[in-house]
């Protein structure tokens, strides 16, 4: 769960917690000249200084919204927090959520609408704090015709009712996203969303049990006191039936789940807990209803509903829930909801359901390409690195194909669809068997494992105690001790035991940033003894290059500061990620940027200018060469370069490589030991031998990998009898994360898209993953050794019982008695572990 | 020993009408997010629209 204090942000923190440290230092002031924090998102403002009533604003969105507020009154939001607000983007524009007013998308897209008003519900990854709490329930005041707002923070979710005829759905998005708020609008939203399951289910079954078992208590507890010796036996009978009457709506409703499972565990033959637990609970009424009915005692009520309370409490604390995030996205979570078609009156945006084969696309710097297409015009360089693992973009020609889902990178390009968008090639993968099959299902859990046995010898047990009072000829005794046995065996604690330990643990974890989809997921972890890794962006940052500066051999010099400055100046002119790349890398905040004459771009080649009189060349080497400058071709092995010439004469090259994840080293030494490593990479095998280092000798590493192809090796490592867990995160990942036993998405920020996976790991803790298996090593310990204590329990408990002498009041207090003493034991020697692991949450960020 | 049978009756009574009261606010969906309404309150003004009823038709 979510804590209100929770306030990470949406964008990277680090520019705000500068903003902050500047906000110190100015004694308080946010009008201090330097690097000022924006009034509105708190980010520091560099270019233009947009002040008004001494507030500093970074961009124009910003000062947009603090006025929007201000106009309507709502300044109240500033109060909220500090710096409340959301960056806004670049500002769309206003045709642009068009397409939402066609009504058949509105259709798919409302949650209700009965013509007059409609409700919406939307999913907004921006919301962080108090503020936009208040803010996005204020939104009436920002248009009229808007109704009721309600954020629903833990899903990061916010639903609004607006008048159908008032107000169009293009109008509400776009005052959403010009306050900063821009809601997640993908392919997949066009699917109804599967009814989310509610609790409320959950909440009143227990809220039966609970009344029931309360009540009892009162009713019982006179008759364990000795009462009923001078009340008479009129309450007694009384209070017999009121707890059999008390009783009935928990077996029946609170309990209803148990039964049902019960039902198809034998059903399908396999003895799993809840057929004890059904037993049990049978033998407690129908001992119970014989007892009141014959006079002979008061029955076990008491003992069943609190049974099914505290059973149904651990059911609750198991249920963790990271709301906010999704385990369960496939490709069309990744695609847009709309594109841009180019029509014959021009461009218009439609829902990305229209595209047909055939279909003109317009694709700008940083959109998705929708399905498999052709280049038609424009100079591409798509960038892959999430798609297919390849670390660098790569640059298409006209009439070059290309693939779903690559981000286009630089200038508009129009494409022609050659394919629909689910039968492109990254696409058509979820087609494959190991999506149709559901993933090994829960049934094969450490509890269902132990309860095999478990309810085989007590119904042994049990059998075998009738038998012999029977064959004594005291058949009733026999009787007695049949149902004693089950009733006293009713693996209340045992049932316990995984949900307390587990989900202790499973909170520990996702205060880490390790979100865990379930708590079968530690059990499965555990026993994992293989982990295959995806190489771009799960151990390599996905942005972020390194860059450095190689002089060429024969006697080539290192740059000279002023020599920086104009490649840098150089650098800055384009838009191609190497030039940034090196132009951030060179950036000197001190000096002024040079001044540059007749410069040239060649796309494909390089950048050429004059500055301070020298000429400065930056390209690749075959554009250089052409021009009759050699350069060292040494340099040329080490992987993607761009040289670097000064008045015709090479100087080197800069050389680009993906920087590893902080402390990966560190982690890979420690996991070398215990787990078979493997590196499957969709990229080329430039770097092999860096990696080769990296995992040791004996490790497999496999480049040039297609999804089809990580998936298959998976396989081939589960049917050699491995545990594989796969890290990776990609939509290329995505049939291996499904494959294999444990499924890791690696995220730089939490709620953007991830695969379908089982654990959801923050990018900072795949240097973790030693810690995290370790950890759930140590917890599925304590949930074995919580089957100990249970297992005592009942064998004390047995024992008494097959002996024929259980009373109520034995019942009564064994069966809290072993159950508190499990809760106790799997929480406390759980956080014990977590602090053992270093997993404690040690400073809150 | 009249009175007894009276207080159980009582008792019962007041108890199932807690219960009532716990099976409306869970339909009311009162349970579903037990975070953003402790979020709310941190705003000093109510937020103008009155109708805060939960919403029901979900």
């Amino acid at each position: 769960m979510d804590s209100v204090l929770d306030k990470r942000l949406p964008e990277p923190g680090l520019t705000r917690a500068v903003a902050g440290l500047s906000r110190v230092l100015g004694g308080g002031s946010d009008t201090v000249e330097h690097a000022a924090a924006c009034y509105h998102c708190g980010e520091p403002c560099r270019e233009t200084q947009l002040v008004e009533d001494q507030k500093s604003f970074c961009c124009q969105g910003c000062l947009f919204v603090h006025d929007l507020l201000k106009e309507n009154g709502m300044e109240q939001f500033y109060g909220l927090s500090r710096h409340p607000g959301v960056k806004v983007k670049a500002p769309k524009r206003g045709n642009d959520w068009a397409y939402l007013d066609d009504p058949e998308i509105q259709n798919r897209l409302l949650d209700f609408s009965d013509g007059r008003t409609n409700r919406i519900t939307f999913h907004v990854p921006g919301i962080h704090c108090v503020a936009c709490v208040w803010l996005l329930e204020n939104l009436f005041r920002l248009l009229p015709g808007i109704g009721k707002s309600e954020v629903n923070f833990p899903r990061r979710e916010l639903s609004v009712r607006y008048e159908a005829q008032g107000i169009r759905l293009s109008q509400l998005v776009g005052l959403l996203v010009s306050i900063g708020y821009e809601p997640e609008l993908n392919y997949a939203r066009l699917d109804k969303p599967p009814a989310r399951a509610t609790h409320k289910r959950a909440w009143l079954q227990i809220g039966v049990a609970g009344f029931a078992f309360g009540n009892i208590m009162l009713f019982s507890l006179p008759a364990y006191l000795g009462m009923d010796k001078f009340s008479g036996p009129a309450f007694k009978t009384l209070f017999g039936y009121l707890g059999l009457v008390l009783a009935a709506p928990v077996l029946i409703y609170s309990a209803a789940d148990y039964w049902r499972a019960a039902g198809l565990a034998l059903r399908s033959r396999i003895l799993t807990l809840e057929v004890p637990i059904a037993l049990g609970l049978f033998a407690l009424y129908s001992r119970s209803l014989f007892e009141v009915i014959w006079g002979r005692g008061e029955g076990y009520a008491d003992s069943l509903a609190g049974l099914v309370f505290l059973l149904l409490c651990g059911r609750a604390f198991q249920q963790v829930t990271h709301e906010r995030l999704a385990f369960d996205r496939d490709y069309k979570s990744f695609f847009p909801l709309s594109i841009k078609r180019l029509e014959e009156r021009g461009e218009r945006n439609v829902a990305l359901s229209s595209l047909e084969v055939g279909d003109r696309v317009v694709v700008r710097n940083g959109e998705l390409i929708p399905a498999d297409s052709r280049l038609v015009s424009g100079c591409g360089l798509i960038d892959y690195s999430f798609v297919t693992g390849e670390s660098e973009p790569v640059e298409k020609n006209p009439g070059d194909y290309l693939y779903a889902g690559g981000q286009q990178i630089g200038s508009r390009i129009e494409i022609q669809t050659v394919k629909p968008v689910s039968q492109s090639y990254l696409t058509s993968l979820w087609n494959h068997d190991a999506f149709a099959k559901k993933k090994r299902e829960d049934l094969n859990t450490l509890t269902n494992r132990y309860s095999r046995r478990f309810t085989k010898i007590v119904i042994g047990i049990a059998i075998t105690s009738a038998l012999f009072w029977m064959l004594r000829g005291d058949a009733s005794r026999g009787f007695k001790a049949f149902t004693s046995v089950l009733i006293v065996a009713c693996p209340c604690a045992l049932a316990l035991a995984a949900p307390f330990a587990l989900g202790t643990a499973q909170r520990a974890l996702g205060k880490k940033q390790v979100y865990l989809k379930n708590i079968f997921v530690l059990e499965r972890l555990a026993e994992v003894n293989a982990i295959v890794f995806d190489k771009t962006g799960t151990l390599t940052c996905s942005q972020g290059l390194e860059v450095r500066f190689e002089p060429g051999r024969f006697g080539q010099q290192c740059l000279s500061t002023d020599e920086r400055a104009w490649v840098c100046a150089l650098a800055a002119q384009s838009t191609h990620p190497h030039s940034r790349q090196i132009a951030t890398a060179l950036s000197n905040p001190t000096k002024a940027p040079a001044e540059i004459r007749d410069f040239a771009e060649v796309p494909g080649g390089g950048l050429k200018g004059r500055i301070a009189g020298h000429l400065v060349q930056l390209g690749s080497r075959t554009w250089l060469e052409r021009l009759g400058i050699h350069v060292d071709p040494h340099q040329l092995s080490q992987g993607s370069t761009s040289f670097v010439a000064i008045d015709g004469k090479p100087r080197g090259a800069f050389v680009f490589s993906n920087a590893l994840r902080p402390q990966t080293e560190e982690a890979f030494a420690d996991l070398g030991g215990r787990y078979e490593l493997s590196l499957l990479s969709g990229d080329n095998e430039r770097e092999r031998s860096r990696f080769l280092a990296l995992f040791g000798k004996g490790a497999r590493l496999h480049f040039n990998q297609g999804p089809l192809e990580k998936l298959a090796f998976i396989q081939k490592l589960q049917e050699g009898g491995k545990r594989v867990m796969m890290v990776g995160d990609g939509l290329n990942d995505s049939g291996a994360l499904r494959q294999s036993d444990v499924g890791v998405a690696v995220v730089e920020r939490t709620g953007v898209f991830s695969p379908a996976s089982d654990i959801i790991l923050e990018a900072g803790n795949v240097a973790r993953l030693e810690q995290i298996l370790r950890f759930a090593r140590s917890s599925t310990r304590v949930v074995r050794a919580s089957f100990g204590i249970s297992a005592l329990y009942n064998a004390a408990g047995i024992s008494i019982a097959a002996a024929g002498i259980l009373s109520p009041l034995i019942c009564a207090v064994l069966m809290p008695l072993s159950s508190l003493t499990v809760l106790l034991f799997g929480c406390g020697m759980t956080t014990w572990a977590a602090k053992r692991a270093g997993l404690t949450p040690a400073t809150p960020s | 020993m009249l009175v007894i049978f009276l207080l159980i009756f009582v008792s019962l009574t007041l108890a199932t009408v807690f219960l009532c009261c716990f099976f409306w606010a869970v339909k009311a969906g009162q349970f579903e997010d037990t975070c953003t309404p402790s979020m709310r309150i941190l705003s000093e003004e109510e937020p103008i629209s009155t109708n805060q009823t939960p919403e029901r038709n979900t």
